[in-house]
């Protein structure tokens, strides 16, 4: 069904923290390997030891070089993007499928591909601005990161694994997972503590999951424009033990 | 976007074969149109030589072929054509569905037409000028040939991420480059004069013709100096990392291609996409328009020149839809961009 659901009380999504990703890969690894055994796989990988391997994984961790202005001059910052599917509140791939294969499940939100309906026509491929969508060239099908539907409800699993495989892989926990439809989850008050943006925001699409800036630098840069002025540090000497007191005074000479 | 011989074919083919389809059907919609009476017989009795103008059993005929293959052509596009039929399903929300649905619909009034015409040909009565059902079918035909095409055109204009295509003239450029390929084909399948057409639909085609083309040629020069003007979408904004700086792309997520940078990091460069446009120009509105007028004033030229005409006009709308594909480029290669 390609018609929207009513939206959704329920929005689960996934909050990615650009300052603590390191561009491992670690969560695309884990995708890749969890799709490839779990209920939508295999994910296809044509000539992978050949000259010119093509091959589906949902999960592409970009790094960016973001150059700003400092009082010492200019300087680089590393920022590493990675790119999976925004689970949008009323997005474009699922309207413009044909044949109701494309749809977005209005228990949670989570917006899945049916194969056995799909017809390979690509159209929400094109539709989605983020690149979500990937075609299996053997099946011709479209396939699309699941949100771990087949992990998160999963009563075989311990409770706490049942998370995205990517979110249970991330060694810098940069990755976290919950219903961004309630304001009082983790990842919500997350989002709200660190400026949690969506990209793109112009095509309406309305995009669950949340990117995280990086936080701002100690020299007042990586902040970004549109956050609240620098905030600094005052330190009450009248609080502290006689020694630090001491300190505080002759370092200030 | 990488274009894609499969998706090409299909719109510039059915777009000929439903824009010559509009014509059969507005000539059937209006109706014959009687001309002087005839010198009154031995009985006294005059007989007025009623024409329908545009109608071709055989350009009805063909124009089926063309919507046919043009068919054909997108189910290649397919990952899974076996299945194609259940993209009738969702009209509701997807252009893609309702081009379907009207694609089919339409073959309805042009199938019941084509055996009208089968059985005035071969029947015992000649058809009364006066009959309805022709004038209903005509409509029919003449109003799901253009909502075909519309839907066909709306499919690429709804499009958000694709900032070349979400522009308003797409929908007139498809709609008026289709009716004028119909015109053009129309206009060769009616010469020799009489053969397929009267010699006064031959002259009025060519007239059609003249007029579409250079309208064509107005909406695509519009279209293509409104894409030029397109601010790019860089990496910042695609990533929201302009807010704090100035970004650049240091290390993309793949080494080798993947679907997304096969099918739209498709890049033309600008001096070939000004030839190319040219080229466009001046095969698809030019040379036909000029041939046209040729045949128009020259009677004794019109074989040839409408045969060329079609010929150059078919090339340069090939053309021109390879450019629609090339030309645009898709938000997500804004990510990968260096």
């Amino acid at each position: 069904m390609t018609s929207l659901p009513p939206p959704t009380a329920r929005k689960l999504g996934l909050v990615i923290d650009l300052d603590t990703c390191v561009g491992c890969h670690a969560c695309a690894v884990a995708c890749k390997e969890w799709n490839d055994g779990g209920q939508f796989g295999p994910l296809p990988d044509a000539d992978p030891q050949g000259a010119k391997p093509d091959g589906v994984w949902f999960n592409r961790v970009h790094s960016y070089a973001v150059e700003q202005a400092t009082p010492q001059g200019a300087r680089e910052l590393a920022v590493h993007f990675p790119r999976s599917c925004l689970h949008c509140e009323t997005p474009a791939c699922v309207t413009v499928c044909p044949t109701g294969a494309s749809y977005k499940r209005a228990e949670d939100g989570i917006v899945l591909v049916d194969e056995d309906k799909c017809i390979g026509c690509q159209l929400c491929a094109w539709a989605c601005p983020y690149g979500a969508r990937e075609i299996d060239a053997r099946k011709g099908t479209m396939q699309k990161c699941t949100l771990c539907v087949d992990r998160i409800y999963n009563e075989t699993l311990e409770e706490d694994d049942r998370q995205p495989a990517c979110v249970k892989a991330c060694p810098t926990r940069a990755r976290h997972f919950g219903d961004l439809g309630d304001a009082d989850s983790a990842v919500s008050k997350l989002v709200a503590e660190r400026d949690g943006y969506a990209p793109m925001p112009e095509f309406g699409y309305r995009p669950v999951n949340r990117y995280l800036p990086p936080r701002p630098r100690r020299d007042g840069c990586g902040e970004r424009a549109d956050a609240s002025a620098m905030r600094e540090e005052t330190l009450d000497t009248a609080k502290l033990p006689g020694v630090l007191r001491w300190l505080d005074r002759a370092l200030s000479r | 976007m990488r274009p894609t011989f499969s998706i090409i074919c299909f719109t510039v083919l059915s777009g000929l074969g439903y824009g010559a389809w509009f014509l059969v059907g507005l000539g059937f919609a209006i109706g014959p149109v009687c001309g002087p009476r005839s010198a009154p017989d031995a009985f006294g009795v005059t007989l007025a030589l009623c024409q329908t103008p545009f109608v071709s059993s055989a350009g009805l005929l063909l124009a089926f072929v063309l919507v046919g293959a043009g068919l054909l052509c997108s189910l290649g596009h397919l990952g899974q054509p076996r299945r194609a039929w259940r993209a009738l399903s969702q009209w509701r929300s997807s252009w893609l569905s309702r081009e379907g649905v009207a694609a089919l619909l339409t073959f309805v009034p042009a199938l019941a037409l084509l055996a009208q015409r089968v059985v005035e040909r071969f029947g015992a009565e000649p058809a009364s000028p006066d009959a309805i059902a022709p004038r209903l079918l005509g409509i029919a035909l003449c109003a799901g040939a253009a909502l075909t095409v519309f839907c066909t055109a709306n499919i690429y204009a709804s499009l958000k991420p694709i900032a070349a295509w979400h522009q308003r003239h797409v929908v007139p450029a498809y709609l008026v480059l289709g009716v004028y390929g119909g015109a053009l084909l129309l206009a060769a399948g009616a010469v020799p004069p009489g053969r397929w057409l009267p010699a006064s639909d031959a002259r009025t085609l060519l007239l059609v013709a003249i007029a579409l083309a250079m309208g064509g040629a107005w909406l695509k020069s519009r279209y293509w100096r409104a894409i030029d003007a397109l601010p790019a979408r860089g990496v910042g904004h695609a990533t929201g990392l302009d807010a704090l700086g100035s970004a650049r792309s240091v290390e993309q997520p793949h080494t080798e291609q993947n679907y997304l940078t096969h099918e739209m990091g498709f890049v033309l460069a600008r001096k070939h996409a000004r030839k190319l446009r040219a080229i466009a120009l001046l095969a698809a509105f030019a040379i036909p328009a000029v041939l046209a007028l040729l045949g128009f004033t020259m009677p004794g030229a019109q074989p040839v020149a409408v045969r060329l005409a079609l010929a150059s006009g078919v090339l340069g709308l090939f053309v021109e839809r390879w450019l629609f594909f090339a030309e645009a480029r898709h938000a997500v290669a804004a990510y990968y961009a260096r």
